[in-house]
């Protein structure tokens, strides 16, 4: 992964400096509240229902062992003892007190973290496929391009006060893990004709109040413009954004207002200005961002080396047989697999984990996948290189920590924000829901069956859930001061993304799992062999859904 | 993009930059010695009528006046309302003293880049001012953007300001201070 040098580690600790200040200025009354908001969200730190947030930056979700150490520890002595993956790849503390958030920064400056940018109207952390460098599908990985997308966008001095908030995704496999088109702007590697790599370039994406995934602007944009060329989207936002409002303030807005082909053009007028200068990538600079992510030490087997025995140890040990059906994920060299460790036991909020887990998944990355680990966007830890040989072994160690629920990609591995229970600016409480159908569905066998669905839940408009893009959606939202959920069906977050659309009316929490329930039923009747349910409702639509939740009792 | 420079719709008067009688310039404070005109008078106002000295106009009126304040040229600055982008005076940019960016609210960011294009775009070398509502902790970034002249209108005293124009160092990105990206000056081997 990537390593600081000196000129890293000067600007992170001079930014602890910077913060620390601005901390005591406002706790000494020199920094008005509206002043400090901006400086405070840049630095990670909400303020919220319960207690401040800090949300530290894990860029494009990749940590080592002793960053998790440190996370452990900071979790212990700063907060209650747990964090919280979200689904743009970071990591959440929900409880540290305002006055020792320069002391976090400090400490997680010495294993090279931080929380810059991880809030406020600038350029957000870049997030990229879990499975980047392993995955079979994969086409280049896209981790050298994110951090070099990483040092651009850090403190860069034009773009630290945009119209709003901006995020930047990049895919370098066939399949998108990373949902590019849910954000502003959503990077897919490419090769042309030629076999060189570039980028088609979507921009406009995003959720929220008004959802809308990202269009084309450029079908190949050369690797060594990457940057000038993002320079120059993020500038005409930056001159055009709408700033009236903030609800029409994402470059969305601007797009769609302006129309993708005038957007497009007024970025590539801007880009013919500069993509000749200074921002231009050198070769040179390509190859020293893939140096930080070298091959590991992998022992060579040979084709089908491995297979053998895991057929052998499944069929011993069914619990074995599902997690691996379910957690792992086929990588692409022989004997290796790259293993989910699930956060989703029922009744723990998706994306919670205790100071005790955050060592125990630093002990398995060391033992098990030299070290390293990645935060998913479904809020899951992946260890990306494990020996075939070795994954009887993990998985025992995996359950006896509570990470081994075999329920990846099913019902029960939904996301999940932190809805009313934690987020002042939730209509509902999410979490509950979240638990009530993890407990309704508790049956494998039945989740196995449905197969692969995605269930994502968010506790108001700001979609932190995600539940645009679920195949199942569910929406918090607020009846005369109580909490109701609306449902919405048919989002994919996947290439071939949709929005998901409004069911009809909402429903109170007690009515939700078995609501839930209708609409597995209505897709079982439906489906045809092997079907996964988002195909079923694309093939069957929203009506027959629709009568049999809202058919009257007869 | 370059536009020929054509008048500004006459917009709305929203909040105005002051006009403070102390400011930070290449990094000390020194007096202002620049009238800025708000606003909203430009009916009244002629090139005749125009009192003498150095004076910042509003780019709507200087662009109805420019011809005729010719002779004037060392004396005449501008400014841009945050909505006005750098286009707008183009290649004139090179022949004013004196350009200044508003910042409406430290939050609107538009003078960021107002900055830049001025400086890397149109060849401006002369004072370029943040007037209006920045505030101390952005001085970094819009020393990085071209700015070197700050007509702060808070209540701290402009030397505690003068700290805050280098909280970093060095950059990862390239802007007006460091014309290379890190990539480039890192020996990458
Ligand atoms: C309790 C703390 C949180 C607060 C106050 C908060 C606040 C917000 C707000 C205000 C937005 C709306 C922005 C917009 O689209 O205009 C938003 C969006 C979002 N948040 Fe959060 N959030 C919180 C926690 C989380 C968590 C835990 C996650 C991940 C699980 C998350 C991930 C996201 C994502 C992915 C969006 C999507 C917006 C988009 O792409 O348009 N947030 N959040
Ligand atoms: S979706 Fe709403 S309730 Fe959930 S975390 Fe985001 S802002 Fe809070």
């Amino acid at each position: 992964m990537y390593r600081y040098d000196e000129q890293d580690h000067a600007l992170v600790r001079q930014r602890v400096a910077q913060f620390r200040g601005q901390t005591e200025r406002y706790l000494a009354g020199e920094l008005k509240e509206e002043e400090f908001l901006p400086l405070r969200l840049q630095n990670g730190l909400y303020v919220q229902r319960l207690a401040p947030m800090l949300r530290i930056a894990v860029p494009y979700g990749l940590m080592n062992s002793a960053q998790l150490r440190r996370l452990a520890h900071i979790t212990r002595k700063y907060d209650k003892g747990y964090a919280h993956f979200t689904t743009r790849q970071n990591v959440q503390l929900n409880w540290p007190n305002l006055e020792d958030v320069p002391d976090i920064l400090a400490e997680l400056a010495e294993v090279e973290m931080h929380a810059v940018q991880t809030s406020g109207n600038c350029i957000r952390n870049t997030t990229t496929d879990q499975f980047a460098g392993v995955a079979r599908d994969e086409l280049v990985d896209p981790r050298p391009y994110c951090e070099l997308i990483r040092q651009w966008s850090t403190f860069h001095p034009e773009f630290a006060f945009l119209p709003r908030k901006f995020k930047i995704a990049v895919c370098g496999a066939n399949e998108d893990r990373a949902a590019i088109r849910a954000h502003d702007i959503g990077l897919q590697i490419v090769k042309n004709a030629q076999g060189e790599t570039g980028f088609q370039v979507f921009v406009g994406g995003g959720l929220g109040r008004t959802p809308i995934l990202g269009a084309a602007i450029r079908d190949f944009l050369p690797e060594t413009d990457l940057l000038s060329y993002l320079e120059a989207i993020v500038r005409v936002y930056n001159q055009l954004g709408r700033r009236d409002n903030k609800f029409k303030a994402r470059i969305k807005i601007l797009v769609k207002a302006m129309g993708s082909e005038a957007f497009a053009r007024h970025v590539e007028a801007e880009w013919e200005q500069i993509k000749d200068g200074a921002d231009q990538l050198t070769p040179e600079a390509i190859t020293w961002a893939k140096r930080f992510f070298p091959e590991p030490a992998y022992k060579s087997f040979t084709d089908g080396h491995g297979d053998a025995v895991l057929r052998d140890q499944a069929g011993e040990d069914k619990a074995f047989a599902r997690w691996l059906e379910r957690n792992t994920f086929p990588h692409r060299v022989n004997g290796y697999q790259s293993v989910t460790l699930s956060t989703k036991p029922t009744g723990i909020p998706p994306g919670d984990v205790t100071d005790r887990q955050l060592e125990a998944i630093a002990e398995l990355a060391d033992k098990y996948s030299f070290g390293e680990v990645r935060v998913t966007h479904e809020q899951n830890v992946v260890l990306a290189d494990v020996e075939q040989e070795q994954l009887f072994a993990l998985w025992q160690e995996a359950r006896k920590h509570g990470f081994a629920t075999p329920n990846i990609g099913t019902l029960t591995d939904m996301i999940c924000c932190p809805g009313g229970d934690y987020c002042s600016l939730a209509n509902a409480k999410s979490i509950p829901v979240a638990e009530a159908i993890q407990r309704k569905f508790d049956d494998l066998d039945y989740l196995y069956d449905l197969g692969d669905l995605d269930l994502n839940i968010s506790g108001c408009m700001n979609a932190c859930g995600h539940h645009h893009i679920g195949h199942i959606g569910i929406l918090g939202v607020d009846k005369k001061g109580e909490e109701f959920y609306q449902i919405q069906l048919g989002g994919n977050s996947t290439k071939k993304a949709s929005l998901g659309k409004v069911l009809g009316p909402s429903f109170s929490r007690d009515e939700m799992p078995e609501t839930i329930e209708k609409i597995l039923d209505v897709f079982v009747e439906n489906r045809q062999p092997e079907e996964f349910f988002i195909d079923t409702y694309n093939r069957i639509g929203l009506q027959p859904f629709k009568e049999r939740v809202y058919a009257k009792a007869s | 993009m370059p536009k020929p420079a054509e008048p500004a719709v006459k917009k709305p008067v929203g909040e105005q930059p002051e006009n403070p009688a102390q400011l930070i310039l290449d990094g000390a404070v020194a007096s202002n010695q620049w009238n800025l005109l708000p606003l909203g008078g430009e009916a009244q106002i002629t090139a005749d009528s125009l009192a003498p000295g150095k004076v910042i106009l509003p780019l709507s009126l200087w662009l109805e006046l420019r011809e005729q304040l010719h002779d004037r040229r060392e004396e005449i600055g501008v400014w841009l309302d945050s909505d006005e982008t750098a286009d707008l005076l183009g290649d004139d940019a090179k022949a004013l003293p004196l350009i200044a960016a508003h910042f409406p609210a430290f939050t609107d960011g538009r003078g960021f880049t107002l900055g830049r294009l001025l400086r890397e775009r149109y060849g401006y070398t002369g004072e370029l001012r943040a007037v209006g509502n920045f505030i101390r902790d952005q001085l970094t970034y819009l020393t990085r953007c071209g700015f070197n002249a700050f007509a702060y209108q808070g209540d701290e005293p402009l030397e505690n300001l003068l700290g805050s124009m280098r909280d970093f160092n060095d950059s990862y990105q390239a802007a007006v201070d460091q014309p290379l990206p890190i990539f480039r000056r890192r020996a990458l081997d």
